[in-house]
């Protein structure tokens, strides 16, 4: 990758320095150790069944459908949700657990019934932007899921395109049990992690919670604006 | 559109959120809305505190080291391909934005919401250049239709707007044919934005924090027009005001969980986007250029000051939400794009006192801001420093009112000289009373309380005469 240009930095950091009364601090700046941590207090101690007890208690209040379900019935839930948000076309994300979770499968099915299914792929360029765009359901799994804000954390890739989650009329989320984490405080830890190993950061994460909405008329709630007006979750117990 | 709405003087301004009914009353609902969905999520945290005080000490230590942090911000943009250009002042900051509009030959434009590019005036320049500009954020799209109409709120921008106002403005501006209905509303607004999206060239966004460690940017909103406008254009352009920024992604956490309780009382809203410089190779969509643009317009100057806690703001006007003054004048009143409590503080700081020299008298000192204030800005002393500022030091009050103060500090000292000071009171509030025409209008400082009602006729008597007779009548009896 070419690496970018930036322009007046030392005058501009300079002045910040000067300002601040003191030299430019180019290095040896450590984190203080914060007095208090009470993200890590949230959900402490709960078990994968509470924290899914919390999670599916909070999607409640975010206008968002949780469907549990075991890996082995996921094959028969998962047509039932698809009819349920009204079938038609889907655009999902390239990515190995749809085959590991049987989803292939199920989705070639639909298709046999008519519904038109469109698999991301990075070597049709902006046609994968145009399906998405016309699609009625847009569906990605979670990487990591957060209890306490029925939160699903997506990472992008080649494969794994922003728009899947944004641009179709309804999103579904499935979502392996195994990634349920209290709070945002364990996805970032893990992205903090990344950054620190200086990993390859994915060039777009995006939190999740339900459907887009507004309240700028009169701060009255509207569920659906400018993503998905409807949000599903299906959470598979993957253990 | 700058930091400074209308040419208005401030009483005129007060006068007409005074007599704005219907503004008056949206702003009561909201105020009490917000602010109670704020006090249950902060409540049901059982330690909203613990979480002040940490975000107090994280947004203290980076701009003490805010250097640090913006240079290792800015080498992780570059690092992943993404430029960086840091303006002093509005003019550089849109003079870099037009040359790159100019460059990739722009006409479309897609904006997600930003209180920085109003700061600068950014939409003027760009549609100097003949482009057509476009805010995808609900609120503001709904002024902007409105030939422009200022924001009122910094979360909620046009919240002294009713759903009949807004209707009008879609019949008359898009032939807008349905109810009044704010779902209807909104998917009107949903089918015309797409086709925005779907052809602008350039996104441009605000910035809620950037994090230092990886070079990321990140997003706060519930729309998901943020997500559109770095989804489907090829460039990518996010102003930031240079205090924005986090170390790392764990006080990301912690700051984006104080905005979305502190804003809108939800655990997090529905997006929070982290993008880091330009798509990947093999990426389908996002940007192929990424710019951020960081702004100073005035902030550095706050920096070493008794002032510097101002720039402790996570923009989420929980102050706003509960002050006693905003609720009773409005937003425009503040003749500012930040108003409120943080927007007395923050404008004069920006653009000087002499436009703004009223801001730090529209409060009552009731410290509601400080305690709602999530990172801790001592607001309310904020305020009583400005105040000292423009009494004693810019020169900008009049001649009697200091001497006024020199005189109370004066005789507060000196009991003796006090009594006899507020003895002779009475005249003079008499002659305020009156007014200069004798009807009862009162100039300067009280004008405001006469023009709603008369002022007393004072008997002659003072508060101390007046409870020595009553405590005299006790005895009595």
């Amino acid at each position: 990758m070419t690496t970018g240009s930036i322009h007046n930095k030392d005058k501009f950091l300079n002045n910040v320095a000067n300002r601040l009364g003191r030299k430019r601090r180019k290095e040896g700046v450590e984190l203080p150790k914060w007095s208090k941590l009470p993200q890590y207090e949230v959900f402490d101690g709960l078990s994968q069944d509470e924290l899914l007890a919390q999670f599916v208690l909070q999607c409640d209040s975010i206008h968002t459908n949780v469907v549990v379900t075991s890996f082995e019935e996921l094959g028969k839930i998962f047509p039932e949700v698809i009819e349920d948000l009204g079938g038609k076309s889907i655009v999902h994300w390239k990515d190995p657990r749809f085959q590991e979770y049987g989803l292939l499968e199920a989705l070639n099915k639909e298709k046999e019934e008519g519904c038109s299914i469109y698999e991301w792929n990075p070597d049709l360029g902006q046609r994968n932007i145009d399906k998405a765009e016309q699609a009625n359901i847009g569906i990605t799994f979670s990487d990591v899921t957060l209890a306490e804000s029925g939160t699903v954390v997506l990472h992008s890739d080649n494969g794994k395109g922003r728009s899947v989650s944004l641009l179709p009329e309804k999103y579904l989320a499935i979502i392996p049990k195994s990634t349920l984490v209290p709070r945002m405080t364990q996805a970032t830890d893990k992205i903090h992690d990344i950054a620190k190993e200086n990993g390859r950061m994915p060039s777009c994460i995006n939190f999740i919670s339900g459907p887009s909405n507004s309240a700028d008329i009169e701060l009255r709630l509207v569920v659906g604006v400018h993503g998905p007006v409807k949000a599903t979750y299906i959470v598979v117990d993957d253990r | 559109m700058g930091i400074k709405i209308g040419n208005d003087k401030f009483f005129e301004r007060v006068d007409k959120g005074i007599n704005d009914k219907f503004m008056r009353k949206a702003v009561v609902e909201a105020q009490s809305r917000l602010e109670g969905r704020k006090t249950q999520t902060t409540e049901e945290m059982g330690n909203w505190e613990d979480w002040r005080d940490l975000s107090e000490e994280i947004r203290q230590h980076t701009l003490e080291n805010l250097d640090y942090y913006l240079d290792q911000f800015v080498e992780n943009v570059a690092k992943q391909g993404g430029h960086v250009f840091f303006a002093e002042d509005a003019a550089e900051a849109n003079d870099y934005i037009t040359s790159i509009v100019k460059k990739k030959e722009a006409k479309n434009i897609i904006k997600s919401k930003s209180m920085v590019t109003e700061e600068i005036g950014m939409n003027e320049a760009l549609e100097e250049l003949g482009c057509n500009v476009v805010e995808s954020d609900l609120g503001e799209w709904i002024l902007q239709l409105d030939d422009h109409d200022p924001p009122s709120h910094i979360v909620v921008p046009a919240l002294h707007k009713n759903k009949e106002q807004i209707r009008d403005t879609f019949q008359e501006k898009r032939k807008y044919d349905k109810s009044s209905d704010p779902n209807e509303l909104a998917q009107f607004a949903r089918k015309e934005l797409r086709k925005d999206f779907l052809s602008a060239e350039v996104g441009i966004t605000g910035c809620n924090f950037a994090v230092a460690e990886s070079g990321t940017v990140s997003l706060v909103t519930n729309e998901g027009n943020a997500r559109m406008a770095t989804t489907l254009p090829k460039t990518q352009i996010t102003v930031m005001g240079m205090e924005r920024i986090v170390p790392t992604w764990k006080e990301l956490d912690i700051l984006v969980s104080m905005l979305c309780r502190s804003a809108v009382g939800q655990k997090l809203t529905s997006y929070i986007t982290g993008l880091t410089a330009s798509k990947e190779e093999g990426d389908i969509d996002g940007p192929e250029e990424f710019h951020v643009v960081i702004v100073d317009n005035g902030r550095s100057k706050i920096l070493g000051t008794k002032f510097q806690s101002a720039l402790q703001c996570i923009r989420c006007a929980a102050c706003i939400n509960v002050c006693p003054v905003y609720r009773h004048v409005g937003g425009h009143s503040y003749g500012s794009i930040y108003p409120g409590p943080i927007g007395a503080v923050l404008t004069p700081l920006l653009e000087g006192y002499d436009d703004h020299k009223e801001l730090p008298y529209a409060s009552t000192l009731c410290a509601a801001c400080t305690e709602a204030c999530p990172v801790k800005i001592p607001l309310h002393e904020l305020l009583v420093e400005h105040r000292k500022v423009i009494v004693e030091q810019s020169g900008k009050s009049s001649f009697g009112e200091k001497l006024a103060m020199k005189g109370y500090a004066f005789a507060a000292s000196n009991p003796g000289v006090y009594k006899v000071g507020s003895s002779s009171a009475p005249s003079f509030i008499s002659s305020v009373a009156k007014g200069k025409d004798g009807h009862g209008k009162g100039p300067g400082p009280v004008k405001m309380w006469t023009d709603i009602r008369d002022l007393p006729e004072p008997t002659g008597e003072t508060f101390r005469k007046w409870y020595a007779n009553r405590e005299k009548e006790r005895d009595q009896s």
